[in-house]
């Protein structure tokens, strides 16, 4: 017998690579079978859902798509889609021109209380968002810009401290001589921000870009609160009202679940790479 | 933009005032004037302003306010509000109904334990070279980017009489037939189930990135030492990502006080699911109890902020501090 003749290490080992391979696919499993069920649910016909036949059984027509259609159009799916997308657009150019221009005052410039700012922004980080929402609602409410898309797009900006010290990470990485020759060749603090230092920020960009896209895109507390008006919905509040109207309709409810997730999906299989390094870099500063 | 502005003379003078020092590099540009010189003081609250503006706004702002709604029996509408002293504060510890909401969250901390336990295996065992490395480590993050609600919709379906858990027991030979959502005990667990599958991924990641930075050589030199798998855990692996695991401590801590979509989506609160969180909101945004509110929201801050003191005094952060 060949068995025989094989060391006990190498057995072990062989045994010790196939538990490991075991345990990535039944964590594999559980991850994507719950995902799995409610896209084949997504293509199941009402009849089919009411015959009893279970969560695992395979769609009669795999390219039935009338549920999508009802998700997308009952749901009013295209104007989430719109809010959301408008949402986004000021949110992150916010952020990105926020975020840089208060690194660059931070790292490059001596001036009085310096030192007051840099606490003020530190200690900020420190106060979950969740914790002063009810204080934040008086404060948003004041500036007229409850249930308009100004208040999650105003609260997104300007409590994202994070991308602040992702930006001053990179800017202190820019050599300062770059900004002492700009200035002997007649630039002001205005031109060097935005003809040396933003342009070399584009990693940071990208990272900032990236990690507050996705969390904006997915966020549903803010719009929550502050958008209770229907026409309003971004695709985490639109996506919730399913509740109401589809009611035990797990066709259409898992039709609109795999639309919002549909993107998301996406934009990981485009861009894993910057994905992975954009949350560590977000999460550990 | 043009090289050299005439409209701003700071820059102009500075020109003109160059090339007669410049021959000794100056330790100081000569004096500028007084204009210029206020100017200069200004350049960087210009771009300070708005980001200051914002984070008082919307962070500073609010934590005063709160402060001080926290002592009034304010509704949160009406333009008169009563001073109350502590009664709010009173009302958080003795009313046990109020208090019983952080019992939820031990739930959630007992599953954020078993998470970064999951994820530093995964995370460990991937940074050896694996077939379909990649794949795997896409797989096991994904659940993280994933929205909310969706995943709320995603797991209704997966606990659901006759859903995908029920299905899949079936298939395995176990008619099970008992509502998962239906007790206290069991919907916590199956709520606070769906929070390990969403954020296993994102410690996972955070823990990989962490073990890459650890040199290679590291683990050669181990390996001729004749160190094991388990060795070169237990003293490179563990040792070198220590300041990222006690960051996904306090993450962890802090989440499971302030754990609100999942059990909103998908119980709204109910059968024993209410979240500090949840009771928050509703306190204040159903029953107009805002001075109630911000007393409760007062003491989940405070608890955090100890949470996070504690963790730096236990686990002293070696990294260079900001500026």
């Amino acid at each position: 017998m060949t068995t025989l003749t094989i060391p006990t290490p190498v057995i072990r080992r062989r045994v010790a690579r196939t538990l490991t391979y075991l345990s990535l696919v039944g964590a594999s499993v559980v991850v994507l079978l719950p995902l799995l069920v409610v896209l084949l649910t997504s293509l199941k016909t009402e009849e089919q859902m009411a015959d009893d036949s279970g969560a695992l059984t395979l769609p009669d027509n795999p390219l039935n798509l009338a549920n999508y259609a009802t998700a997308f159009r009952d749901g009013e799916m295209l104007a989430a889609f719109g809010n959301t997308a408008f949402i986004l657009a000021f949110a992150i150019t916010g952020t990105v021109l926020i975020g840089s221009m208060a690194a660059y005052a931070i790292d490059r410039f001596t001036f009085r209380f310096r030192k007051l700012v840099v606490a003020l922004f530190l200690v900020a980080t420190l106060v979950p968002g969740v914790t002063t929402q009810v204080a934040t609602f008086q404060i948003v409410d004041s500036f007229g810009m409850f249930d308009t898309l100004w208040a999650p797009i105003a609260l997104y900006t300007g409590t994202d401290i994070v991308s602040i010290y992702i930006f001053l990470q990179f800017v202190r990485s820019i050599p300062i001589s770059l900004d002492e020759s700009a200035r002997l060749d007649g630039a002001n603090a205005f031109t060097i921000y935005r003809k040396i230092i933003f342009p070399l920020l584009k990693p940071a960009v990208a990272t900032v870009v990236i990690v507050k896209g996705i969390t904006v895109y997915n966020d549903f507390y803010i719009p929550f609160l502050y958008m209770p008006s229907d026409d309003l919905g971004v695709i985490s509040t639109s996506l919730f009202r399913f509740k109401g109207p589809f009611g035990a309709h797990w066709e259409t409810i898992s039709a609109g679940a795999v639309l919002v997730i549909l993107p998301t999906l996406i934009v990981f299989l485009a861009l894993q790479r910057f994905i992975y390094n954009g949350f560590t870099r977000g999460a550990t500063k | 933009m043009p090289r050299t502005r005439t409209t701003d003379p700071s820059h102009a003078t500075e020109k003109a005032a160059r090339p007669p020092v410049a021959a000794p590099p100056p330790p100081m540009p000569r004096r500028a004037p007084r204009k210029v010189r206020l100017w200069r003081k200004l350049t960087p609250w210009l771009f300070l302003a708005a980001p200051l503006a914002l984070l008082i706004a919307f962070t500073y702002a609010p934590v005063a306010n709160m402060l001080a709604y926290s002592f009034t029996d304010w509704d949160g509408v009406s333009p008169e509000l009563r001073y109350t002293g502590p009664d709010n504060y009173i009302e958080i510890f003795t009313r046990p109904e109020l208090f019983q909401v952080f019992f939820v969250s031990g739930y959630y901390l007992a599953a954020s334990a078993l998470q970064i336990g999951v994820a530093l295996y995964f995370a460990t065992i991937l940074s050896f070279d694996l077939r379909f490395r990649n794949l795997f480590k896409g797989v096991l993050f994904f659940p993280y980017l994933i929205n909310g609600v969706a995943i709320g919709f995603v797991f209704l379906y997966f606990f659901q009489d006759g859903g995908t858990l029920d299905s899949l027991l079936a298939l395995l030979g176990h008619e099970s037939d008992r509502a998962w959502l239906g007790t206290s005990t069991s919907a916590n667990i199956s709520l606070s189930g769906v929070s390990v599958w969403r954020y296993t991924g994102l410690n996972f990641v955070l823990f990989l990135g962490a073990i890459q930075s650890i040199p290679g050589e590291l683990y050669e030199a181990a390996e001729l030492d004749g160190a094991n798998r388990w060795h070169q855990f237990r003293y490179i692996i563990a040792p070198g990502i220590r300041p990222v695991l006690s960051l996904s401590v306090i993450l962890s801590i802090s989440g499971s006080l302030s754990v609100f979509e999942i059990p909103y989506i998908m119980t709204g609160g109910a059968t024993g699911t209410e979240t500090f969180v949840i009771q928050t909101v509703k306190l204040a945004f159903q029953f107009n109890k805002t001075g109630l509110a911000s007393a409760a929201a007062v003491v989940l801050l405070l608890i955090i902020l100890a949470v996070t003191w504690l963790q730096r005094r236990l686990v002293p952060d070696d990294r260079a501090d900001l500026v």
